[in-house]
Formats: structure tokens, C-alpha cells, sequence
């Protein structure tokens, strides 16, 4: 009797146990799952903060914001032309210069350098990778643009200012600062960034297809040309496009060095703007509703250009995972 | 040799080739080592002890960086206690929950933008729900700030660190009768702690260095002052405004206070590496 009643209890406890652990279960996912949503919540919440805080901009001047290069805050006119094209020239000319540098040092890494050297150099690129950009930005203004004013830039001028053309491009005297110096400072910080994806990707290879082109008698540059390039390709555009992402929204790298001169001129050895720079510069002085709502108006542009690029990027790696995923 | 000129444009091309991506990577170390002397040189020479006991000092004296060591040292603290475990919860919903449903493929989509999404966003973004209700700048919001940084460095690493814990070890608990959310937080993470913690390291690395989603929650403070309420001052928002100066005492400052940064971010850099290692 007494048996029976002990197994009862016991059987009692246990199917508590077991409801309390299911409780404890359900409530340790449902905390998982709320702080997954809130980065959503996050995400959401910059896109709708940017639309409502640049809603009176977008009210006033539609469209025409985007192609407008005014930037007159006692006339409360603004257009973001000046703003979108410096981002954009800026890191173009700096992925045309950091793209080929940065496969070059990957296939450095991967097949010239001596093997001893090899770790250790990845190493300090991946290391360099990760310094913040205001040190760029400081580098930029301090050693790089005066050096850059009385050196290169004459120099620029000199050879490319009489090539008919291109004379437009590097017309004007040598500031120092301006477009072209912001790009080369940009492409300098995402070279670490290029590099150490490129690399990444190129030992994703399979050691046998190198081999066998190997066999078959080419030469290193042909099988990084032909095998290697083409099968990394998905990486190699994949981590490109992050570099571009980083670069199109980059701050402090920038700001130091633009010049903040809100009108597109032809020469890019002339001061501008990018809109990074824009916000960074002006946002905290602007007094105004409307100067505010436009500067916010600039953000939600560069979140949109961004989010384009990084999405590209993401389904690009994405794709790349799936496939290296499905070979092993 | 059926053709030799073949061969030699071959030859030739290959060498040309490979020399090319020498003369590349020389040109890219030889540049990232400029920026590191340079930094070292001047940060170097205007390093002291005063950097430690004194205040960011106006124009045309002595002074040091106390004020915006102690203000970075305070936001940052703040952003990764409050962003940790929101990552670390969010990343586990990732590898062990979510895994391949739809909710979990967007917020991993939605988590790798934010990754890389420009800080000044996140600025703007604070900007507009802290500072505007609350109508000043206050180093609360610029903890908020860098928690939005924090979160989704943390939740990377923490989805591909529980994802690289071998699944037989989750199942052996499981047979052992014990519910998932114990297999998770006794098995699992703890499976994953050094790279966990690796990602936190990385996070703090991060956002030592973020300076534009400072530059309108914080602001910066020229006097000393613990008050999250107030503006705060922080290294990188110093560094930006007495580098833009044109005061050469606050030029100096300014590389002391990104030599500072620097060795610190490259000391967390290399830590995390370690650990990352060991594990």
C-alpha cells in the first residue's frame, strides 16, 4: 500500500518535472526568438526613423533632391547630386585601384611569397583589416594630402592635365585635398579588407585542380588566370562588393580629406563631398526643421545605395556557401 | 619544343604576371607600413604620463586625454554588457532554434546588413528615437549606438561558433534527459565559450574605433564628467575635433589619442586570436 502510494508520488513529481521543464524550454526559445526579432526590430526601425525624420524634405522637393545640386541652407535648398556623386567617384576610383592590388597580394600570399613569410604577412593584413578608419582619416590629413599637394598631385597634373580627355579630370591647381585623395585614402583602407577575403577564397581551391593544370604544363600565372580566378570568381566578386558597401558608406576616412564643397566640378583633384561626409559634417550644426530633415533625407539615400550593394553581396556568398557546402 | 616562340611568350607572360602581384603587394604593405610608422612617430612623441591624469585642456596648454578615456571606457563597457547577451540569445535562436526556418534566414539577412551597414546610419538612427525625445545629447545614447554595433558582431559569432559544436555532443545530453534549454546553455555554449568570447573581443575592437555614430548622440565633453545624462566625451569624437583644430597641442593630442586606440584595438585583435586558436 505503502509501495503504491510512493510510485504514485513519484509519478506525480516526475510528470511536474517534465511540465516544468517544458515550460522552462518553451520560455528559454520564446527569449531566443524575441532577441532574434529584435534585430529585425532594429533594422525596421532605422528604415522608418530615416523615412519619417526625411518626410519634409521628401515632401518639399520630391524628386528633384536627387538631381538638384543646390546646398543652400539660408535659402533652405537642398539637392543631394553633389553629395551621391562624390560617394560614388570616391570609391569607384578606389575599388579600380584596391580590386587589383588586393588580388595581386592574395596571389602573392598564395603561391610567390615564401612559405615561412606566409603566415605572418595574412596575419598583419587581417590585423590591419580591422583598425579603425578615423585613423585613416587622421593619417589622411596630417601626412598624406600635404605630401600629396607638393609631390604626386603636381605631377598628376602635369602628365594627365595635357592628355586630351582626361585633362578635364585633373584640371586646377593642387589642393591637397579633394575627391581624388579621399578615393586613394579609402582604397588604402579597404586593401587589408580585399586581401584577406581574396586569399580566404583562393585556399577554398582544391589543391587537385591546381595540380592538375599544373600537369598539364602551365604556367603559375595560367592557373591562377584560368582555374583558380574562375573558380573563386563568386568570392572574389562576393568580397568585392563588401570592400564597395564599406567604402560607399565610409565616415571618418572620408570627411578629413573631401574638402565638404557641395558643387560637382569636373577636375577630381577638386574638393567635394560625399554623403557621408555631408552628414558627419553638418548634421550636428543644422538648425533648421527642413536642413535636419534633408541632411536625414541623404542618410536614408545612402542606406538604400548600400543595402542594394550588401544584399548583392550577401546572395552572392550565399550562393558560394551552398555550393562549397554541397562539394565536401 | 614543337614551338618555341609559344613557349617564350608563355614564360614571358608568367613572369610579367607574377611580378606585377609582387610589385602589388609591395605597394600595399609598403603603404599600410607608412600609415603604422607615421602613427607610431608621432603618436609616440606625444605620449606621457599626463595623458592619463589630465583632461582634454583648451587651446594653448597642457592637458591630457583622461576625460575621453574614461568616457569611451564607460560607453563602450555599457554597450557590450547590454549587447552581449542580446547577441549571444539572438545567434542562439540562429543555430539552435531558427536554423534553416524563414524567420531565421531574414534575421540572418537583416543581421549581416546591419554588420556592414554604415555607422553613421546608426547615428542618424539613435539620433532621431534617443537624443530628439530627449532633446540633448547624452552618452546614454551614445551606449545605444554602439550597442546597435555590438549586437550584430556578437550574433555572427556566436551563430557560427554553436553551428561548429558537433551535434552528437547536443544529442548525448539530450539522451541524458536533459530539456534543449539546458543542452544549450550547459553543453553548448560552454562547447563554444572561447569562441564566443572571441566575438565579443572582435565587437569591442569594433566600436573602441567607431567615431561617427558618436558624433551626434554623445557629442563630446571638453571637462570631466561621469554623467551618461550629459554628453560624454569619448576618444575617437576628441581625436575628430582637436584633429580639425588648428591648435598644435590638440594635433598632438589627437595622434596620442589614435595611437591609444590603435594599440588597443590591435592588443584585442590579437587576444581574440589566441583564444580563437587555443579553442
Amino acid at each position: 500500500m505503502a509501495d503504491a502510494a510512493l510510485t504514485e508520488n513519484l509519478v506525480a513529481t516526475r510528470a511536474d518535472t517534465v511540465r516544468r521543464f517544458g515550460r522552462r524550454d518553451a520560455g528559454f526559445r520564446g527569449l531566443t526568438g524575441l532577441a532574434a526579432l529584435l534585430v529585425v526590430a532594429v533594422f525596421a526601425g532605422v528604415i522608418f526613423s530615416l523615412l519619417i525624420g526625411a518626410m519634409p524634405a521628401i515632401q518639399k522637393f520630391g524628386f528633384s533632391f536627387i538631381t538638384s545640386d543646390a546646398w543652400d541652407p539660408v535659402a533652405e535648398n537642398y539637392g543631394a547630386r553633389a553629395s551621391i556623386y562624390g560617394t560614388l567617384v570616391t570609391s569607384i576610383i578606389a575599388m579600380l585601384i584596391a580590386v587589383p592590388v588586393g588580388i595581386g597580394i592574395a596571389i602573392f600570399l598564395t603561391e610567390i611569397c615564401p612559405r615561412p613569410l606566409r603566415r605572418p604577412i595574412g596575419i598583419a593584413i587581417e590585423l590591419l583589416a580591422g583598425i579603425p578608419s578615423i585613423i585613416y582619416g587622421i593619417w589622411g590629413l596630417f601626412v598624406f594630402a600635404p605630401q600629396f599637394q607638393q609631390t604626386l598631385e603636381p605631377w598628376l597634373i602635369a602628365i594627365f592635365g595635357k592628355i586630351p580627355g582626361v585633362e578635364a579630370l585633373f584640371a586646377g591647381p593642387p589642393y591637397g585635398i579633394g575627391i581624388f585623395t579621399a578615393a586613394l585614402i579609402l582604397s588604402i583602407m579597404i586593401l587589408p579588407f580585399i586581401s584577406a577575403v581574396t586569399r580566404d577564397v583562393f585556399e577554398t581551391v582544391p589543391p587537385m585542380l591546381k595540380e592538375a593544370a599544373y600537369g598539364l604544363g602551365c604556367t603559375t600565372w595560367e592557373v591562377m588566370w584560368r582555374v583558380v580566378l574562375p573558380f573563386a570568381r563568386a568570392g572574389v566578386t562576393g568580397g568585392a562588393m563588401l570592400a564597395l558597401g564599406r567604402a560607399l558608406g565610409e565616415t571618418m576616412a572620408v570627411t578629413f580629406v573631401i574638402g565638404n564643397a557641395h558643387h560637382i566640378q569636373g577636375s577630381l583633384l577638386a574638393p567635394g563631398t560625399t554623403i557621408s561626409a555631408t552628414i558627419a559634417n553638418e548634421f550636428s550644426e543644422a538648425t533648421t526643421p527642413m536642413y535636419q530633415s534633408a541632411i536625414i533625407e541623404l542618410g536614408l539615400i545612402l542606406f538604400f545605395i548600400t543595402f542594394v550593394v550588401l544584399a548583392a553581396a550577401q546572395l552572392m556568398l550565399r550562393a558560394l556557401e551552398r555550393r562549397t557546402g554541397a562539394a565536401r | 619544343m614543337r614551338n618555341p616562340g609559344l613557349y617564350r611568350r608563355r614564360k614571358s607572360w608568367n613572369g610579367m604576371f607574377l611580378m606585377l602581384s609582387v610589385l602589388a603587394a609591395i605597394f600595399g604593405i609598403v603603404w599600410l607600413a607608412f600609415i603604422l610608422g607615421d602613427l607610431g612617430y608621432n603618436g609616440l612623441s606625444s605620449i606621457s604620463p599626463k595623458l592619463f591624469t589630465m583632461i582634454t585642456p583648451p587651446p594653448n596648454s597642457e592637458g591630457g586625454l583622461l576625460n575621453a578615456i574614461v568616457g569611451s571606457l564607460m560607453m563602450s563597457g555599457l554597450a557590450v554588457a547590454a549587447g552581449t547577451p542580446l547577441g549571444l540569445m539572438a545567434g542562439t535562436y540562429l543555430a539552435e532554434y531558427g536554423r534553416h526556418g524563414w524567420l531565421a534566414f531574414f534575421v540572418r539577412f537583416v543581421n549581416d546588413i546591419l554588420l556592414s551597414a554604415p555607422s553613421i546610419i546608426i547615428g542618424l538612427f539613435v539620433y532621431e528615437v534617443v537624443v530628439r525625445p530627449m532633446s540633448h545629447f547624452s552618452g546614454w545614447a551614445g551606449a545605444t549606438a554602439l550597442t546597435i554595433i555590438v549586437i550584430p558582431v556578437v550574433v555572427r559569432t556566436t551563430e557560427n561558433m554553436l553551428l561548429l559544436v558537433p551535434n552528437g555532443l547536443r544529442e548525448a545530453a539530450a539522451a541524458l534527459g536533459a530539456p534543449r534549454s539546458r543542452v544549450i546553455r550547459i553543453v553548448t555554449w560552454r562547447a563554444a565559450r572561447a569562441g564566443i568570447v572571441t566575438g565579443v573581443l572582435l565587437a569591442v575592437a569594433r566600436i573602441s574605433g567607431e567615431t561617427a555614430p558618436l558624433l551626434f548622440t554623445s557629442l563630446g565633453m571638453n571637462f570631466w564628467s561621469t554623467d551618461l545624462n550629459q554628453p560624454t566625451a569619448s576618444l575617437p569624437y576628441v581625436i575628430f575635433q582637436f584633429a580639425m583644430s588648428a591648435d598644435e597641442g590638440w594635433h598632438k593630442l589627437a595622434w596620442a589619442g589614435a595611437l591609444l586606440i590603435t594599440a588597443t584595438v590591435l592588443a584585442l585583435s590579437v587576444f581574440a586570436r589566441i583564444l580563437e586558436k587555443r579553442s
